[in-house]
Order: structure tokens, then sequence, then C-alpha cells
């Protein structure tokens, strides 16, 4: 999986291209770490070119949304593909994200 | 290495590590395109033994290794068809199966991290069962589609 990160201002946008699986959920982890301090208000996680998430790849989501609530920020998912969707409606993902 | 058993049956035995993830799904799925599954359905699959291998791979031999054997049988009938994979391994006897549901109405932060993987295999396969014979931990798998 590839991750393209861009900044402009407060506003971060990660793009994801490939399959968020157990192999690719730590780098994902690494980077939001890495990524998401103080100082962005706004994360948005382009999933256009996603369309396959396991679990592993669920926690990555799940981290990155309890790092932006405790920055007090705001995170949005979006273009997620119709697989990926049905993946995060089975699992309660889908009330708990903000999808565009 | 896959083997070829009795016309129907294939199998792939690889040690039960991580990094030998992407050959388990990379035959899982082209024999799951073989039998003449969905593109979509095989996605669920791939999802479906990801967790249940990732599970095995994890926590049947740790700290050690050992093998995990990967079993498909495909059936092709007139208006539908179906796939039943089997996972095998000798490690530690354990049932993933006995698990508490994960509860998927909290919010971000009351969420654990983890516990989702075995519920999403059961949500997205149309049967999982498991049982325990001759030291083998046997996790088996069934999905149907229509054509």
């Amino acid at each position: 999986m590839e991750m393209t990160v861009n900044q402009n201002g407060s506003q971060l946008t990660m793009e994801l291209s490939g399959r968020l699986d157990t192999n690719a959920a730590p780098a994902m982890m690494t980077k939001l770490e890495e990524v998401l301090v103080d100082g962005v208000s706004q994360f948005v996680l382009d999933m256009a070119n996603c369309s396959y998430v396991a679990s592993s790849g669920l926690r990555a989501v799940l981290n990155a949304q309890k790092k932006m609530n405790s920055l007090q920020g705001t995170m949005i998912v979006k273009n997620v593909v119709g697989d990926v969707m049905e993946v995060f409606d089975m699992t309660g993902f889908a009330d708990i994200l903000t999808f565009e | 290495m896959v083997q070829i058993m009795e016309k129907t049956g294939k199998e792939l035995v690889v040690e039960a590590t991580l990094d030998n993830l992407d050959q388990v799904l990379g035959f899982v799925e082209s024999e799951a395109k073989q039998a003449g599954c969905p593109e979509k359905t095989v996605g669920q699959i791939a999802v479906a033994i990801e967790e249940l291998y990732v599970n095995i791979a994890s926590y049947a031999y740790a700290p050690s290794t050992g093998n995990c054997s990967v079993w498909l049988w495909g059936d092709v009938q007139n208006d539908s068809g179906s796939l039943r994979i089997e996972l095998k391994d000798n490690g530690k006897k354990f049932n993933p199966l006995m698990h508490k549901p994960p509860d998927i109405t909290l919010s971000a932060d009351e969420r654990p991290i983890g516990g989702l993987g075995i519920f999403m295999a059961e949500k997205l396969m149309d049967k999982l069962s498991y049982s325990y014979e001759n030291g083998q931990n046997i996790l088996s798998v069934e999905k149907q589609w229509r054509i």
C-alpha cells in the first residue's frame, strides 16, 4: 500500500492506494503518529484507491479518529468504495466516522 | 508448495508467519477466481481468510513457529458456486470462534483496539466452524455465490 500525505496549513490529507491489510497497517499507524500532531485541525483520509480493508486497517483508521478527537480536530473519510463501506457498516465504523 | 489432491481439493502448506500472508491470499484468490467466484466475493473471502490466518500466524505457535495448511475445495453448479477452505495448524489448541462479540455501537474513544477480525470473518462468510482433531486446529470456512 502507498500513502501520500499533503499538508495545507492546518489541513492534512492522506491518500491511500492499495490494500490496507495486516502487513500495511503498521506503516500507516507509524505515519499517522508522525503527521497527526498539534496544529493539525482537519485530517482528510482519501480512500478512493483502496478497495480492501482488514481489521488491522480498521484499527489504524480508528487510531486516527481517536488522535483527531484528542487534538480537538475533525476527521473526514472520503471517496470510500462500496466494498470498503460494507466493512465500515458491518463493524459499526460507519457510525463513528464522518464521510464525504 | 501447492498440491493437487483427488481432482477437487488443493492444498498449500506454508510456515505460519505474517510474511506468508500474501502467498496464502494469492493462492486463495486465484483458486476462487478459477472456481468462477465474482470479484466482490473474492475480496470478501480474502479478508476473512486474512483474519483467520493472521490469528494463526500470531498465536498458534508463539513464540515458536510451525506450519499452516490451507485446503481448498471449489464447487460450481449451473447457477451457483461455492468454496470451502480449511486452515489447519498443529499449534496450541484454540477455538477462535469462542470469542465475545465486539460492541460495535461504542464511540471512537470508547472502542478497544482489536477484537474485530473474527467478527468480520463471520459476517463475510456463510459458515465458519472449528474442530480439533488429531492434534490439529481445523478452521473451516464456506462461502456460496450466485452466477
